[in-house]
């Protein structure tokens, strides 16, 4: 029952954490999106595909909260929806690099053997640019949401893996890690008892970020056209289209725009908050 | 007058849980060419006490609440920050523990002995390099001239200590602060440093505040001895008298609880408990807790240093009975 | 009575590169070079040597927490260095260690009780409310109240950790205990309690120790035979008594020779002229060839540089491997 007992490092972690301003401001701000994507059924009936071609252009009013766009849809509905969309591909991505890449991560850091290898893989795959990497990727499988999530997953795991294969090295040699082998512990109990928990920490900073860039990552592609294909709402979709209408609909692309921005900067705030916490040089001084 | 004369020093420091006093009311003094020894172990105060008299306490978070730190007369609380840069290395210098983070990695030692020369002294770089150099031989390296542009990486502990020395005598200082010089090094290294530190106190007659846990050095080294215990002088004596008639309770648990070469103990004396911690201090003696000596009175009030006899004091209200 | 533990040629090399950036070459860091020694049941055997002597390293072969290079270990009657996963691991109960940090020690994740209980749950030798119970037990023994088995590491003291550490150690009952340092990281005034509390165990579980320290006072308090390491070898190995009383090897004796004085009185630096032994520690990568403390021997002969000694037994129970000795 570690995790929550009163006493334990979690809790006094956690409590930590509420104290520090920037980190709950954060947390509100992107709280605010994701409540927006959890809600979206509720707070935004309207079909964000709906075409209305009497109602387009329209401002952000009391009619439509966010305006319409060039095609008569409300903007509030799309931005709304495409949240969701958001939400959505950047969770997915983050658990999907946070099993994989603490997999290879943890593979490549305790077990010497396969660390080379593991290794070259990863940095070959690193050394392409982001987004020209997801570019190719949804080139070769197709432009679908899942394809999205795939593309983004090959891009990030190789840098989560070399996060987690950093902290496995340094605990490898923990003198409590000798202690659990003199006891006779194997290497699954020791990986998954005394290695992995204590290698949290950056991993969580890490995958904060992890989202933000996975946000804004598919924003880029569904901007350039490669992502997923309109008329999925999608904050880059809406802000491809608005493009054109920038003088004369300029709600079109800001209002989306600014959803990104809210959204990676409470996801910025929330990984520094969650930095300054758990790093453990300023742990040494308690 | 003494060469230093610290009176009532109280220093403070900000933690998660709020101001916590580090030393309270030190008082002691060092006379010219003399050797104190302040000992203590982790959490006594005495590096404290040391970085405050250098003036190298990070304020904040660390406070200077009280009291008068006299060198040579002046008062170094009151000096300017430009005034205390002149006075480290010629006026006094200080040496620590661990050599290898106390030498700046990516500069060669010649260097960091030269900077240390042109900082206090105009002399030109060929004049400055002679006086390194020189200095280098004195405290035992071989082949000095070849060695000056060496890293700290290519030395071995003995030496960098050795360098250390060098950096913090190059410019003759009157008191030589050493933070635990030896704790880090070998037994044999160890009695290479401590002779080299009394044959440069014979040759430059410096003043030197030997700072250590270990009471072995102190008995090689000291002319005096100061023990603190939880920020507090708890006594004062020379050197012999401490050994031969240490009075407080805690002096008498530290010189019995280390086994010696030529004891033979079933059982070691230990000093039962542990230190309290700063912001959870009793109130009264801070050593009651785990005095075996300890009476009510010990929690009423924290004990004076008292001057029993000429030269040695002590902080308990029951020295006379326990002597 | 057969020993306990038995070393025969022992041996541990790092390799190491070394060089520039054009011509790196392969050497092999000596840590232990060919070393023997027994350990006789219920006695503690001090080991001591300076920076790079290798009695860390030599701990850990012994109980084969690192694989060796070369040699032999027989523990307990069973030859271990060559036994696969399982049967290691059946083994490994009756060998345990004391590690000198007390902050790297323990997992800062895990409780008290989580720690101490941990090698019970490996061996499945007891699970649950008797698991509970051997804690409680364990410690009562090392001397922490029974509050602190739901507290975690970073709400103890130096000391307190060392004892969490001792009690994760004895959990199984094993017969020998590598002690690696468990003293030198923590204040004087602890060290005595920590040593006692070895001692009180050893004496009420019929323990073996292997004591690893370089605080001479210390080791010649609480060991029944000293062996004393350099560069990897041992020089010398004799009971407490003799090897105190004389020093045959020159190592051992400038070793004695450099510890402090107890009493200002005797005091020694400064004073003689010159300290014990001059010169630095030569590297365990390129170990002067010969004897390797002829460099640094007030008495070193030209066959010292040429040719290792061999152990020489002076007394029953007191060997060094020096030239100057008769053998």
């Amino acid at each position: 029952m570690t995790g929550l007992d009163r006493h334990s490092p979690g809790w006094a972690t956690i409590r930590r954490l509420l104290h520090h301003k920037l980190f709950v401001l954060g947390c509100v701000l992107f709280g605010l999106i994701l409540l927006l994507a959890i809600f979206a059924p509720l707070i935004a009936p309207v079909d964000p595909n709906k075409l209305s071609m009497r109602t387009k252009f329209r401002p952000p009013g009391s009619d439509f909260i966010f305006g319409t766009d060039n095609f008569g849809r409300s903007l509030w509905s799309r931005v709304v929806w495409g949240a969701q969309l958001s939400m959505f591909i950047g969770g997915a991505v983050v658990a999907i690099n946070a099993v994989l890449g603490t997999a290879i991560g943890a593979a490549a850091g305790y077990f010497r053997l396969l660390d080379n290898g593991l290794m070259r893989i990863n940095d070959a795959l690193m050394a392409f640019p982001a987004v020209l990497l997801a570019i190719g990727v949804t080139s070769v499988l197709g432009p679908s949401v899942n394809d999205v999530i795939i593309a983004l997953s090959i891009v990030y795991t190789p840098r989560t893996a070399r996060i987690v294969r950093s902290s496995v090295i340094v605990l490898r040699e923990m003198e409590y890690v000798q202690a659990a082998r003199a006891a006779g512990a194997g290497h699954w109990r020791i990986l998954r008892r005394h290695i992995l928990p204590n290698a949290m920490a950056p991993l969580i900073v890490q995958l904060s970020f992890l989202f933000a860039y996975a946000v804004l990552t598919e924003a880029t592609l569904s901007f350039l056209g490669v992502g997923a294909v309109p008329p999925t709402p999608t904050w880059g979709n809406i802000m491809a289209e608005g493009r054109q209408y920038m003088i004369d609909a300029p709600w079109i692309i800001t209002i989306p725009g600014a959803a990104l921005m809210i959204t990676v900067l409470g996801l910025n705030l929330l990984g520094d908050g969650l930095r300054d916490v758990l790093d453990p040089r300023l742990r040494i001084q308690q | 007058m003494s060469l230093l004369e610290v009176t009532d020093l109280t220093t403070s420091f900000q933690t998660s849980g709020g101001e916590v006093t580090a030393v309270e009311n030190i008082s002691f003094s060092l006379e010219k060419g003399e050797i104190l020894g302040i000992v203590g172990e982790s959490g006594s105060g005495k590096s404290v006490t040391a970085l405050a008299i250098m003036g190298l306490l990070p304020r904040p978070p660390a406070r200077i609440l009280g009291g008068a730190i006299r060198f040579e007369g002046q008062d170094l609380l009151t000096l300017s920050d430009r005034s205390m840069q002149r006075l480290r290395g010629p006026g006094i210098a200080m040496v620590f523990q661990e050599p290898m983070t106390s030498l700046n990695p990516v500069f060669t030692i010649g260097e960091q002995i030269m900077e240390t020369i042109r900082a206090h002294e105009s002399l030109s770089q060929k004049e400055s390099f002679g006086r390194a150099v020189e200095m280098l031989e004195k405290v035992g390296i071989a082949s000095a001239a070849t060695r000056m542009t060496d890293y700290p990486h290519q030395l071995s502990g003995g030496q960098r200590q050795r360098v250390m020395l060098a950096i913090a005598l190059v410019c003759r200082p009157r008191l030589l602060i050493a933070d635990e010089p030896t704790t880090a090094l070998d037994v044999t290294i160890q009695a290479q440093i401590l002779d080299l530190l009394m044959d440069l106190r014979d040759e430059f007659g410096m003043a030197i505040m030997m700072i250590t846990h270990n009471m072995g050095v102190i008995a090689e080294t000291a002319d005096r001895v100061m023990v603190m215990y939880a920020g507090r002088v708890v006594e004062q004596a020379p050197v012999a008298r401490l050994f031969d008639h240490p009075l407080h309770p805690y002096t008498r648990g530290l010189l019995s609880c280390v086994p010696t070469l030529d004891q033979d103990q079933d059982r070691l004396i230990a000093i039962p408990g542990n230190l309290p911690e700063p912001s959870r201090r009793p109130g009264g003696c801070r050593f009651s807790a785990r005095c075996s000596h300890a009476i009510t009175a010990c929690g009423a009030g924290i004990p004076p240093l008292e001057t029993l006899e000429p030269n040695h004091a002590a902080a308990c209200i029951r020295v006379r009975e326990i002597a | 009575m057969p020993p306990l533990l038995e070393a025969i040629g022992l041996t541990k090399h790092y390799a190491v590169e070394a060089g520039g950036l054009f011509r790196r070459t392969k050497t092999a860091l000596r840590a232990v070079d060919g070393v023997s020694l027994t350990i006789n049941p219920g006695e503690t055997l001090g080991l001591v040597g300076e920076s790079g002597c290798g009695k860390s390293t030599l701990g850990r072969l012994l109980i084969r927490l690192v694989p060796a290079t070369a040699g032999q270990v027989v523990f307990d009657g069973q030859e271990i260095t060559s036994l696969n996963a399982n049967a290691l691991r059946a083994a490994r109960r009756g060998m345990q260690i004391v590690f000198q940090d007390p902050f790297g020690a323990l997992n800062p994740r895990m409780s008290v009780e989580e720690t101490i209980m941990e090698p019970l749950l490996i061996h499945g030798s007891r699970r649950g409310a008797t698991a509970r119970e051997a804690v409680t037990r364990m410690l009562d023994k090392v001397g922490l109240p029974d509050s602190a088995r739901y507290r975690y590491p970073h709400e103890f003291s130096g000391g307190q950790r060392q004892r969490i550490g001792i009690g994760r150690a004895l959990i199984l009952n094993p017969k020998l205990v590598v002690c690696d340092e468990p003293v030198s990281a923590l204040d004087v005034s602890v060290q005595a309690q920590i040593v006692n509390l070895l001692s009180d165990l050893q004496a009420e579980l019929g323990l073996t120790y292997l004591f690893i320290a370089h605080d001479l006072g210390v080791v010649k308090h609480i060991s029944t035979r000293v062996a004393v390491m350099y560069l990897g070898k041992v020089v010398e190995v004799a009971d407490k008594r003799s090897l105190y009383a004389r020093p045959s090897h020159p190592y051992t004796q400038a070793l004695l020779a450099s510890v402090p004085a107890t009493h200002p009185s005797q005091r020694k630096r400064g004073v003689t002229g010159q300290p014990p032994i001059t010169g630095d520690i030569p590297t365990a990568l390129a170990p002067p060839p010969g004897c390797r403390f002829h460099t640094r021997c007030p008495h070193a002969m030209s066959v010292c540089q040429t040719d290792e000694p061999a152990m020489r037994v002076l007394d029953p129970g007191h060997q060094a491997a020096c030239h100057l000795l008769p053998g």
